[in-house]
């Protein structure tokens, strides 16, 4: 019985049909510069094993020969795609590292921009997932919201991308009113998006065969491997850091954490359009109670020289740069140590600071989500199918900058 | 029967039209440079950062197909290459390997202050330039460029194809 259904299939006998794959660097599939070596037999992959460093830039040690102050702009370029929140996670952890206080307007403002560049950040990936997968049209209609979001970025800050929006102590800029009514049209109108983006994908059988059962993860095993996000929250384990451990103004919102059931890849494709659609509630919230006040604490050392007793300061009032100076004299700052999570759309980024008591960090190191993830995706790949291995790699969301650091 | 005008039209400096003859007189160069630059397809070949500037200009928005600009995901497939982020010393290689195997003509746009200069990323790991293993055709600066800039550094490469003499022949 069993011979004759197998007459026409090449049967692997010994290792003559293995062979060896280099997907990437070089592959529009892997989002940026991953490469991932396949063995295989056909198609079926026997063991995967990502390989990581093709954009490693030297962050962490780049870090350690400038101020606290300097190395924020080194963090817009970890997650290029949410470039806010890497903003608002390293302000959180030199904050709590240095003892700086954060006024109310400037912690409701970080909700605001981190939600924005959550947006973002869940718009690209649905726009490249599904252009992974084979769906072209939803890249175009992601990137026309994106749109919108980037340029309220740079009529923010001045920049797209690499925003450096906050600094330690607050947020650089306040909000115009004409910023705010662009943002209540934007999030008026959203909602219809995500429907429209839903129309497109979520009852095509295709992209439902692609995503339905593949890349199935149980929640235990989620855990074991370190995801965080989305990526864990498909697999309905209940972990989100602004939940749990609230930073700037999230304690004070009202909003749901999305989970999922099965574990696969279409469970975090709905987590993630649900968190979408809270997202847009949260922004609702911090234009409807955005309260007025200071945006930068009265500490800070960026733009207002500190004046705390005890602090060996030649005040240069005059310069913005003054807090160049404040470094160069060697300005006694807290010892120790201290680790400080914040959730970036793709997961839980932790910084990680040793202080020696001088102006540069000892050591910064970076907990990146994309780096775990990408970690897990040798676990995850293993027994699947190569197109299998691209939808896991989009729905992992991974981001290069991020991973090699 | 009307009388066959044999004047020459001219369009543009150099490129002339015969009327009735559905004909156009002009130097090869001009022919081929005009077909080149009015079809530059890059690979799709995203680095960092700049790389989603890169997709953004593709996008509906700033739409470069309406320049003839298609991404190609194979090397064999493209003629230009927009260097999108930070080169590194581990992807320096790859990317020569990719350059390698791009048929002639080619081009290379450096894209961002880190392809062009190395940018903030004065370290070990990371090629100040582009231009130390290649050679670039046009530097956009910016951290990122906005996709306007994009636009304008492709127009820049159009110009400066149109200026080509004889790069379609070994002989010429």
């Amino acid at each position: 019985m069993n011979e004759t259904t197998t007459l026409d299939v090449p049967v692997s006998q010994g290792d003559e049909d293995r062979y060896r794959l280099k997907l990437g660097p070089q592959h529009p599939a892997t989002h940026g510069v991953l490469r991932v070596d396949l063995e295989l037999d056909g198609e079926t992959i026997l063991d995967c094993d990502p390989q990581v460093g093709y954009l490693h830039r030297g962050f962490e040690k780049l870090a350690e020969h400038r101020t606290y102050a300097q190395n924020l702009v080194l963090t817009d370029r970890l997650d290029y795609i949410a470039a806010m929140a890497n903003n608002v996670g390293y302000c959180e952890a030199v904050e709590q590292l240095l003892a700086i206080e954060v006024p109310e307007r400037a912690k409701f403002l970080r909700v605001m921009v981190c939600e924005m560049s959550r947006l973002t950040g869940h718009l690209l990936w649905l726009a490249t997932h599904a252009l992974d997968i084979g769906a072209m049209t939803v890249f175009l209609y992601c990137f026309r919201e994106r749109e919108v979001l980037l340029e309220l970025f740079a009529e923010l800050c001045g920049a797209r991308l690499t925003t450096t929006y906050t600094r330690l102590g607050g947020v650089r800029q306040d909000v115009t009113h004409e910023i705010m009514m662009k943002l209540e049209r934007f999030v008026d109108a959203f909602p219809a998006c995500i429907e429209e983006y839903e129309t497109l994908i979520d009852t095509n059988r295709i992209w439902l065969k692609r995503t339905i059962g593949v890349g199935q993860i149980s929640g235990e095993k989620a855990v074991d491997l370190c995801l965080t996000g989305a990526s864990l929250r498909g697999s309905g384990v209940d972990y989100d850091v602004r939940k749990h451990m609230p930073y700037a103004a999230y304690d004070k919102m009202d909003f749901e954490i999305p989970l999922g059931e099965t574990g696969d890849t279409y469970a975090r494709y709905r987590c993630r359009m649900e968190e979408m659609g809270q997202s847009n509630y949260i922004l609702r919230q911090c234009i409807e109670k955005m309260p007025p006040g200071p945006i930068v604490g009265d500490d800070a050392p960026d733009l207002v020289m500190p004046v705390k007793p005890g602090r060996k300061v030649e005040v240069d009032t005059s310069a913005r740069n003054g807090l160049i100076k404040l470094i160069d004299d060697r300005d006694v700052y807290m010892e120790g140590d201290i680790y400080v999570a914040t959730e970036v759309p793709k997961g839980e980024l932790g910084f990680y600071f040793i202080s020696d008591g001088m102006g540069r960090p000892y050591r910064m190191h970076i907990r990146s989500p994309s780096f775990i993830h990408i970690g897990a995706l040798a676990t995850m790949g293993k027994g699947v199918m190569v197109a299998d291995l691209i939808a896991i790699i989009g729905t992992l969301d991974v981001v290069l900058g991020e991973s090699d650091r | 029967m009307g009388k066959i005008n044999n004047d020459l039209v001219q369009i543009e400096e150099g490129i002339s039209f015969i009327p009735g003859a559905s004909a156009i007189v002009a130097p090869l160069n001009k022919i081929i440079n005009w077909g080149r630059a009015g079809s530059i397809w890059p690979a799709t070949f995203g680095l960092a950062c700049c790389a989603i500037e890169m997709m953004v200009a593709g996008a509906a928005t700033n739409d470069l197909d309406r320049f003839g600009i298609i991404f190609r995901a194979s090397p064999r497939q493209a003629d230009c290459l927009i260097l999108a982020g930070t080169i590194t010393k581990k992807m320096a290689p790859v990317i020569r390997r990719v350059y390698d195997q791009m048929p002639e003509p080619r081009y290379v746009i450096a894209m961002g202050s880190c392809a062009c200069t190395g940018g903030v990323f004065d370290t070990y790991a990371v090629v100040q330039g582009a231009d130390e293993f290649l050679p670039v055709d046009v530097y956009i600066p910016g951290c990122p460029p906005r996709p306007e800039a994009l636009l304008e550094g492709l127009i820049k490469l159009q110009e400066k194809i149109m200026q080509e003499q004889g790069r379609w022949s070994q002989f010429a």
